[in-house]
C-alpha cells in the first residue's frame, strides 16, 4: 500500500511486519522515532506477541538483544551515533555469538564536538565488529532491506544493521509502499535458531575460546559473511518476486557501463548525486555512479566489474578515518587493487553538513579536469581552519576548539542532543 | 527467622543431609539425584567456594524450576573455570555474553520465553542471570539496576568473593576495608583496601523495592537453598547475594572455605538475611559468636594487622563494623526485641 | 543441534577433564575408634547400636548390641557406664546417656519378647563354666553363640551371682535379672544350679569338658580386726544381703552402723534404711576419697543416710561402738587422733571387700595365684592349659561389665583353643578424639534425665529408684551421640565438594571418592562433623 509517511515510520511498520518477537528500545536522536513507533504498535495491539523493552542504556538494549535471540526470539534494536559505541562490547558479541539480530543504525556523527547530524561515522565504526552492515538510499530501500535483513540475518546467523542517514532519511515524508503482512510472511518464515538455549536440550554458549581454535572461530564468522555475499542478490531476486520491485542487493550501478569517472558512494546522497550526474551526462560527460548497499560484507567482485572500464574513482564518503583519510576509499580501492585507475577521495557531509548539487558540480568537474586532489574535504571553511590553527600555534592555553571556531562562524551553538 | 531450622537431633539441619529427616525435608545437595548443575571436571581452584556455592545455588533453582532452567553467566571466575573449549561444566541451558551486561542478557531471556509462551511454543522456562562481585557490583550495576527497577522476570545470583578474582585479585566496591589486593597492597599508612568505600549491594537491591532479595553463605546449606528456593517461587526481579570465600585470593587453606564463611556469619562482618518488597522480613541469628579476629586471623589477606606488631586500631575498627551489622540486623537473639 | 563450532559446547563435556591429576594428598573414609567403645569393659560397639536407636530401629540396636553383650537390661541398671565419662559430647554439653538408652533397649526387648540369635550350628565341643555370675553366664552365651555345647556349674540355688545376691532389688529388680539370665539359658546353655564345683579338674574330667571358664566371683567377707564383746552383733555384708534373697529377712535392730566406703557399704545401708532401720555409714576417710560412686552416695544422702567420715571403730559392744576421730596427714592419709567417742549401735555391718573361694582350684598344676586372685593370660587363660578365668576372681576392677567383657574375651579364645588357633583381636582404630571433629554441625540438646523414684517410696520399699527413659527420650538421647569416628550419612561430604567428587552410594552404604576429580582440597574432611575421612599425602 502506498502512503506518504515518515522515514522512521515507514521503518517501523517494515519491521512491525516482520512479526519480532522482542524489541528493546533506547532513545538517541535520530533514531527516537522508529523504537516510538513500534512502542505504539507493540501497546496498541498491532504486533502482537512481541515485548517491547525500555532499557536503561544501549549496553543493556544490545545485551537483552542477545539474550531474546539467543533463546530464539525475533529480535530488533536501533540505535545512533554515541548509543552504537556505547554498545560496542554487546555489538562485537552479538556477531561472535551469531546471533541474528537487526538493528537500525539512525546514521549520525560521533562527538565530541557532540553532533546530532547526520554522517556514518557511528556505523563505519563497527566496521570489524563482524555485523553485516547494509546502507539505504531512500526510505523505500530502508523499509525493504529491514524485510530482507531478517531473512538475511537467520539464514547465516549473523546480526545485520540497517544503516539509514539520520534526519535525511528518518525525518522524511515520502511516499512509501508498504507491503502486506502476506508478502512478508511468504517472504519471511519464523526464525529456525542455529542454537538455543532449551531446556530439554542444554548447551553451553559462549565458551572461552583459546589461541588453540581462536583463528578457525574468526575465519568462520568470515566465511558466515562470504556467504552472505552470495546469498544477498539471491534474496534480492526473491524480494522482487514477491514483493514486485528491486531492493537490496549488493550494489546499485547508475550510468556506469561507458563511464570514465565513476563516483562511488553510500546511502541517501546517492539521490543528489544521480542528479548531478545526470544534469552532467546531458552536457557530455561520461560519468556514471555506483552506490554501495553491502558495505559489509564488500563486494569487492561487484565493485571492481563496475569499475574497471573507468578512468577515476571518485569515492565520496561521509566518514573520515583521521589520520589516513577515507573509510569506504580504503575498502574501494582495495577492489581497484592492479588497475590503472586514478583514485580519490572526498569526505563530505560531516556532522550534517549539506552536500549541495553546485558542490557536487565543481567536485566532479574538477575530478573530470584531473585536477582534483587525492583527499579533499568538501566544503572546508579554510578561513576557520587556519585562524584556529594559529591560535594553537600562538596561544597554549587556546581554548576548546569546537567553541571557538562556532565564534568565529558566528554561529549560536544548536541546543539538541 | 527466615529459616526455620528443624530442632532434630542429632545434627537437625545444620548438615547438608540427616538420614534421620524425611525425604521431603532433606536438601537438594544430599539427594543423590541431584542435577549436578555445574559438574565435575571445571577448572576451579581447589576449594573454590564459588564453584560450591554455584552448585549449591543453581541445584536448588533447578529443582524449583523442575529442571527448567536457563542461565547467563558473568565473566569471571564461574564462567572462566566453567567453559574453557572444548568442554563445559554445565548441564543446563548456559551463555556467557559479557562482564557487565549479564543482568540485561537474562532479561531478553526472559522476554523471549515470555513471548514464546504466549505463543505457546514454550512452557514454563525460569531464567537465573549470575556474575561475581566485580560482575554485578561494579561493572554491571547498571544492567543490574535497570533489570531490577523494571521488575524482570530474573534471579540475580552474586557470588561475591570480594574482589576481581579471574584478573588476579584486585579490589572491588565489595573488596572489605583493610584487605589486601593486587591494587590494594598493604602497603602505606592505610596498608590494604581503604575503609569508607565500597557499597553493599543487597542494600543497593533493596532499595529497588524488588520483590526478594536475600544474602546467604556457602557455610549455610539449608538457608541458601531455602531463599533461592523462595526465592524461585516468586516473579519478578530478585537478588541473592552469596559469600563465597576464595582460597586464592583471600589467602586461605583450601579446607578452610565453608569455615570462612561461617565465620563471616558468626563475626557478623557479613549478615545474613532477607526483604521482601524493601523490607527486611527475617535473619540468620549468630550462632556462636566469635570476635572478628577468629575471622581474620586466617586469611593472608589481613595478614598486615596480625604479626610482631598487631594493628590493634584496624582490627578493632574491623569490629566496630560487624557489631553494627550486629545491631543493624539484629543478628544476636538478645537484639532482637 | 548444529553448533556453531568452539563457542557453543556441549552439557557436561568437562568430564573429559581428569582434575584429580591436580591432587598432592587424597581424602579417604575411614572409620575411628569412638572413645565410648574404646573405654567400655564389655567392649560394646556403642556408637554402632546408637546409630540403630537413632533412626528407631530399636531391634536392630539391641541385636547389635547384644552381639557383645547379652545383657542390656541389667547393664542399663548396674553398669557405672564408664563410657559416659569419655564420651566426647561431653565437652560439648553432656555425656550422651549410653547407659539409659542401653536399658530401653533391655526393657524393650523383655517386653517385646526379642530373642537372642542361635548358633547356626554345633561345633561338637563341650565347655564348662563355672559360676552363673554375669560373666559365667556372659562366657556361656558367646560360647554357646560360637556352636559349643555349654555347662554351666552353679552352687546356688539361682542365677545371677553377686547380681542377685549382693546388688539390692531397688537398683536390679529380679525379674529383669531373671529374663535377661533365662534368654540366655534358653540358647541352649545347661545350667546345674545348686551344684558347687569342688575340684575343677575332676569335675571336668567326669563332664568329658574339653575346656572350663572359671567365674566364681569373690564372695569371702572381709573381716577386721575389731575387738568385740560377745553381745555384739556383727555381720559381713555379703552375708547379709545374701540373706535378702532368703526367705528370713535379717534381724538387724533399729541403728545399723556400716563400716566401710564402697558400693556394698552404701547399698547395706539403703537396704537397711527400706527395712525400717537407721543406718548410719562409719568411713575412714573423706567423702572424696571414697570408692563408691559419687552419684550412689549421693542417692543414699538423699534417702536420708548418714555418714560419718573419718572415723575408725576401735571397740564394739552389745550397743555401742567406740569411734576414734581421723585426721588427714599433709599427704592426704587419715591418720588416728586419740579422740574418742562412743555412739549407739544396735548391730554392726562390715563392708570391707570380698575374697575369691579358690577352694576348687587346689591342686591344679600351673596355677598362679597372687594376692588371692589367679593369674591370666591377655587370652583369660590361667596357668593350666584349658582353664580360663574372669570377672571377680581374676586381677581386674570388679564390676559387672568388667565380668562380661571377660566371659566375651574368654569365649572367643576358648573358641579358637579349641581349634588349636589363637584369636588375635582386631587391630583398633585410632582414636575418635573430640579434636577430630567439627562439633559445629551438631544440634544444641541437652541430656535427658532419667525419672526417680520419689523419695518417700525410696525410704520404704523395695520399688526400682531409678525408672527408664520413654521412647520419645530414648530416641532423643541417641540422637545426641556424635558418631565419633563412624560415619553417620550426614551427606555433608557429598555435599561440600566443590568438584563432586563424592559418590552416595545410598542409605547405609556410605559415599565413596571419585578420584577422577578429587583436587584434594580436603573440604570434605574438614567439614565431616565425625572426624570419618582423613587426608593421606598422595604418593608422587
Ligand atoms: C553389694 C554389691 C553391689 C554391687 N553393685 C554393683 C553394681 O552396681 N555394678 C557393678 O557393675 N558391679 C557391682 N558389684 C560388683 C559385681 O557384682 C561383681 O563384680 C560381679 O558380680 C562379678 O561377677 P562374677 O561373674 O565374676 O562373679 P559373681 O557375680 O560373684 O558370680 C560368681 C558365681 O559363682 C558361684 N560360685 C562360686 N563358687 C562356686 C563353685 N565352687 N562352684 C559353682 N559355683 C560357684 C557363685 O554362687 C556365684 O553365683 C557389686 C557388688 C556387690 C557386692
Ligand atoms: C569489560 C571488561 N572489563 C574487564 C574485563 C576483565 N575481567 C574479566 S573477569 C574480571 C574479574 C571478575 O571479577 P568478579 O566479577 O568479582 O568475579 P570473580 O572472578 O572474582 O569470580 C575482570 C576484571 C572483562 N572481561 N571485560
Ligand atoms: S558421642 Fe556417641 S560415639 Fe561419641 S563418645 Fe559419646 S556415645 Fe560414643
Ligand atoms: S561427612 Fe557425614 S556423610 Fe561424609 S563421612 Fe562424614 S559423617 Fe559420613
Ligand atoms: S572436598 Fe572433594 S575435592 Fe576436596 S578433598 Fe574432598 S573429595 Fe577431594
Ligand atoms: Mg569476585
Amino acid at each position: 500500500m502506498l502512503k506518504q509517511t515518515e522515514g522512521s515510520h515507514a521503518v517501523a511498520e517494515a519491521v512491525g511486519l516482520c512479526r519480532p518477537e522482542v524489541i528493546c528500545a533506547y532513545p538517541i536522536s535520530p533514531q527516537t522515532h522508529i523504537v516510538e513507533g513500534l512502542g505504539e504498535m507493540v501497546k496498541a495491539g498491532e504486533v502482537t506477541d512481541c515485548e517491547f523493552i525500555n532499557v536503561e542504556s544501549e549496553f543493556a538494549a544490545m545485551s537483552v538483544a542477545i539474550g531474546s535471540s539467543a533463546t530464539g526470539a525475533r529480535t530488533y534494536t536501533a540505535t545512533a551515533s554515541q548509543g552504537i559505541l556505547f554498545m560496542c562490547e554487546a555489538v562485537y558479541n552479538a556477531s561472535g555469538l551469531g546471533l541474528p539480530i537487526v538493528m537500525t543504525v539512525a546514521n549520525r556523527a560521533i562527538g565530541a564536538p557532540i553532533n546530532i547530524w547526520n554522517d556514518h561515522t557511528d556505523a563505519l565504526s563497527q566496521r570489524d565488529s563482524g555485523w553485516i552492515q547494509l546502507f539505504a538510499e531512500t526510505n523505500q530501500e530502508a523499509l525493504d532491506l529491514h524485510i530482507l535483513a531478517f531473512k538475511l540475518a537467520e539464514e547465516v546467523s549473523l546480526p545485520v544493521m540497517v544503516c539509514m542517514d539520520g534526519f535525511i532519511l528518518t525525518h522524511a515524508y515520502e511516499r512509501v509502499d508498504v507491503p502486506t503482512q502476506e508478502q512478508v510472511d511468504a517472504f519471511l518464515p519464523p526464525y529456525e535458531p542455529r542454537q538455543v538455549l532449551d531446556p530439554t536440550d542444554p548447551v553451553s554458549i559462549g565458551a572461552m575460546v583459546g589461541p588453540e581454535a581462536f583463528s578457525e572461530v574468526r575465519y568462520l564468522a568470515h566465511a558466515k559473511q562470504m556467504q552472505a555475499l552470495e546469498l544477498i542478490p539471491k534474496l534480492a531476486a526473491q524480494f522482487k518476486t514477491i514483493f514486485g520491485r528491486d531492493s537490496g542487493g549488493l550494489t546499485h550501478s547508475y550510468l556506469t557501463d561507458d563511464a570514465e569517472t565513476i563516483v562511488v558512494a553510500m546511502g541517501s546522497i546517492l539521490g543528489t548525486i544521480k542528479d548531478v550526474v545526470d544534469e552532467m551526462r546531458q552536457a557530455g560527460e561520461k560519468i556514471g555512479v555506483l552506490g554501495i548497499i553491502s558495505y559489509r560484507p564488500f563486494p569487492l567482485e561487484e565493485v571492481r566489474n563496475a569499475l574497471q572500464n573507468a578512468k577515476r574513482v571518485v569515492v565520496l564518503e561521509k566518514s573520515l578515518a583521521v589520520g589516513i583519510g577515507g573509510v569506504v576509499s580504503t575498502d574501494v580501492r582495495m577492489a581497484m587493487s592492479g588497475l590503472q585507475l586514478e583514485g580519490h577521495t572526498v569526505v563530505a557531509g560531516l556532522g550534517g553538513r549539506a552536500i549541495t548539487m553546485k558542490s557536487l558540480h565543481a567536485l566532479f568537474a574538477k575530478a573530470v579536469a584531473g585536477e582534483l586532489e587525492r583527499l579533499t574535504f568538501l566544503d572546508l571553511d579554510w578561513d576557520v581552519v587556519n585562524k584556529q590553527l594559529e591560535r594553537e600555534r600562538t596561544t597554549r592555553r587556546s581554548g576548546p576548539a569546537a567553541e571557538s571556531m562556532l565564534r568565529d562562524v558566528g554561529v549560536v551553538a544548536a541546543r539538541i542532543g | 527467622m527466615s529459616f526455620q531450622p528443624v530442632h532434630f537431633y542429632q545434627t537437625g539441619t545444620f548438615t547438608v543431609g540427616n538420614r534421620l529427616l524425611e525425604a521431603s525435608e532433606r536438601s537438594v545437595q544430599a539427594n543423590i539425584e541431584r542435577t549436578n548443575s555445574l559438574n565435575s571436571g571445571h577448572r576451579a581452584c581447589q576449594g573454590c567456594g564459588e564453584a560450591l556455592g554455584a552448585r549449591y545455588a543453581i541445584d536448588a533453582a533447578m529443582n524449583a524450576a523442575r529442571g527448567r532452567l536457563i542461565a547467563a553467566n558473568a565473566t569471571g571466575c564461574l564462567e572462566v573455570f566453567s567453559t574453557p573449549y572444548p568442554e563445559t561444566s554445565w548441564q543446563i541451558p548456559w551463555i556467557h555474553s559479557l562482564f557487565g551486561n549479564t543482568a540485561a542478557v537474562a532479561t531478553g531471556i526472559a522476554a523471549a520465553i515470555k513471548v514464546k509462551k504466549q505463543k505457546g511454543q514454550m512452557g514454563d522456562v525460569r531464567v537465573v542471570a549470575q556474575g561475581g562481585d566485580g560482575g554485578t557490583t561494579d561493572i554491571g550495576f547498571g544492567c543490574l539496576s535497570g533489570m531490577f527497577e523494571r521488575n524482570d522476570d530474573v534471579l540475580y545470583i552474586c557470588y561475591d568473593n570480594g574482589g576481581y578474582m579471574n584478573t588476579g585479585v584486585q579490589r572491588s566496591s565489595a573488596t572489605p576495608p583493610a584487605a589486601r589486593t593486587a591494587t590494594t597492597m598493604p602497603v602505606g599508612p592505610e596498608p590494604g583496601n581503604q575503609f569508607g568505600q565500597g557499597k553493599f549491594l543487597p542494600a543497593i537491591a533493596m532499595a529497588h523495592e524488588i520483590p526478594y532479595v536475600a544474602t546467604a553463605t556457602v557455610a549455610d546449606l539449608r538457608d541458601l537453598e531455602y531463599k533461592v528456593t523462595k526465592a524461585m517461587g516468586m516473579r519478578g526481579a530478585r537478588y541473592i547475594h552469596i559469600l563465597v570465600p576464595c582460597p586464592l585470593g583471600w589467602g586461605a587453606a583450601s579446607e578452610d572455605t565453608i569455615l570462612l564463611a561461617r565465620l563471616a556469619k558468626e563475626t557478623g562482618i557479613f549478615p545474613v538475611f532477607e526483604a521482601e518488597n524493601g523490607e527486611i522480613t527475617g535473619n540468620l541469628k549468630i550462632r556462636r559468636k566469635q570476635p572478628v579476629e577468629e575471622y581474620l586471623k586466617r586469611q593472608k589477606r589481613y595478614a598486615h594487622l596480625f604479626g610482631k606488631k598487631p594493628a590493634v586500631a584496624t582490627i578493632a575498627r574491623l569490629q566496630a563494623a560487624a557489631d553494627k551489622n550486629i545491631r543493624k540486623y539484629g543478628l544476636l537473639d538478645q537484639e532482637a526485641n | 543441534m548444529e553448533k556453531p563450532f568452539a563457542i557453543t559446547l556441549d552439557p557436561g563435556s568437562s568430564l573429559a577433564n581428569h582434575t584429580g591429576s591436580w591432587r598432592t594428598s587424597r581424602p579417604v573414609y575411614i572409620d575411628r575408634l569412638p572413645p565410648c567403645n574404646k573405654q567400655c569393659p564389655a567392649g560394646e560397639d556403642i556408637q554402632g547400636w546408637l546409630f540403630h536407636a537413632e533412626s528407631g530401629d530399636y531391634e536392630s540396636a539391641w541385636r547389635h548390641l547384644t552381639k557383645d553383650n547379652p545383657f542390656p537390661a541389667i547393664m542399663g541398671r548396674v553398669c557405672y557406664h564408664s563410657c559416659e565419662s569419655v564420651c566426647n559430647r561431653g565437652q560439648i554439653d553432656e555425656p550422651v546417656g549410653i547407659n539409659s538408652v542401653e536399658r530401653f533397649l533391655g526393657d524393650e526387648a523383655l517386653k517385646l519378647g526379642w530373642k537372642l540369635t542361635p548358633p547356626s550350628s554345633e561345633s561338637g565341643k563341650n565347655v564348662l563354666v563355672v559360676g552363673a555370675g554375669p560373666s559365667g553366664m556372659s562366657a556361656a552365651y558367646h560360647l554357646r553363640r560360637l556352636g559349643h555345647s555349654v555347662t554351666v556349674y552353679e552352687a546356688g540355688p539361682l542365677l545371677g551371682g553377686m547380681m542377685r545376691f549382693g546388688i539390692p532389688k531397688y537398683r536390679l529388680p529380679r525379674d529383669i535379672l531373671e529374663a535377661e539370665m533365662q534368654r540366655v539359658v534358653e540358647l541352649g546353655v545347661k545350667v546345674n544350679l545348686n551344684t558347687k564345683v569342688d575340684n575343677i579338674l575332676n569335675t571336668m574330667a567326669d563332664g568329658k569338658f574339653d575346656a572350663a571358664f572359671l567365674a566364681v566371683g569373690a564372695h569371702i567377707g572381709k573381716r577386721a580386726r575389731i575387738p568385740a564383746g560377745d553381745a555384739a552383733k556383727i555381720v559381713d555384708a555379703i552375708s547379709l544381703l545374701r540373706s535378702m534373697e532368703g526367705e528370713e529377712k535379717p534381724m538387724l535392730g533399729r541403728r545399723v552402723v556400716v563400716y566401710g566406703g564402697g558400693n556394698t557399704a552404701i547399698d547395706v545401708a539403703r537396704t537397711a534404711k527400706r527395712m525400717g532401720a537407721e543406718p548410719l555409714i562409719v568411713y575412714r576417710r573423706t567423702r572424696a576419697a571414697m570408692p563408691a560412686h559419687d552419684f550412689e552416695m549421693e542417692e543414699a544422702l538423699q534417702e536420708g543416710i548418714m555418714v560419718k567420715w573419718l572415723s575408725t571403730i576401735t571397740q564394739a559392744d552389745e550397743s555401742s561402738l567406740t569411734i576414734e576421730k581421723m585426721a588427714l596427714d599433709e599427704t592426704g592419709f587419715p591418720q588416728p587422733t586419740g579422740e574418742f567417742e562412743t555412739i549407739e549401735a544396735d548391730s554392726l555391718v562390715l563392708a570391707l571387700g570380698q575374697d575369691v573361694d579358690l577352694g576348687l582350684l587346689e591342686g591344679v598344676p600351673g596355677l598362679e595365684v597372687k594376692d588371692g586372685v589367679v593369674k591370666v593370660a591377655p587370652n583369660m587363660m590361667t596357668g593350666h592349659p584349658g582353664i580360663f578365668a574372669g570377672g571377680d576372681m581374676v586381677p581386674a576392677e570388679r564390676n559387672v561389665t568388667v565380668g562380661i567383657g571377660h566371659g566375651k574375651q574368654a569365649a572367643r579364645h576358648i573358641d579358637a583353643w579349641l581349634r588349636g588357633e589363637e584369636h588375635v583381636p582386631a587391630v583398633q582404630h585410632e582414636v575418635a578424639n573430640f579434636e577430630k571433629l567439627n562439633t559445629w554441625y551438631y544440634a544444641d540438646a541437652p541430656k535427658t534425665v532419667r525419672p526417680m523414684l520419689d523419695i518417700i517410696r525410696r525410704q520404704s520399699t523395695f520399688d526400682e529408684v531409678q525408672g527408664g527413659l520413654d521412647e520419645s527420650t530414648a530416641l532423643f538421647e541417641a540422637r545426641r551421640c556424635l558418631s565419633c569416628g563412624n560415619c553417620f550419612e550426614c551427606d555433608n561430604c557429598y555435599g561440600v565438594c566443590p568438584d563432586n567428587a563424592v559418590i552416595k552410594l545410598g542409605p547405609g552404604k556410605r559415599f565413596q571418592f571419585n578420584y577422577d576429580y578429587c583436587k584434594g582440597c580436603g573440604m570434605c574432611v574438614a567439614e565431616c562433623p565425625c572426624g570419618a575421612i582423613k587426608m593421606e599425602a598422595e604418593e608422587i
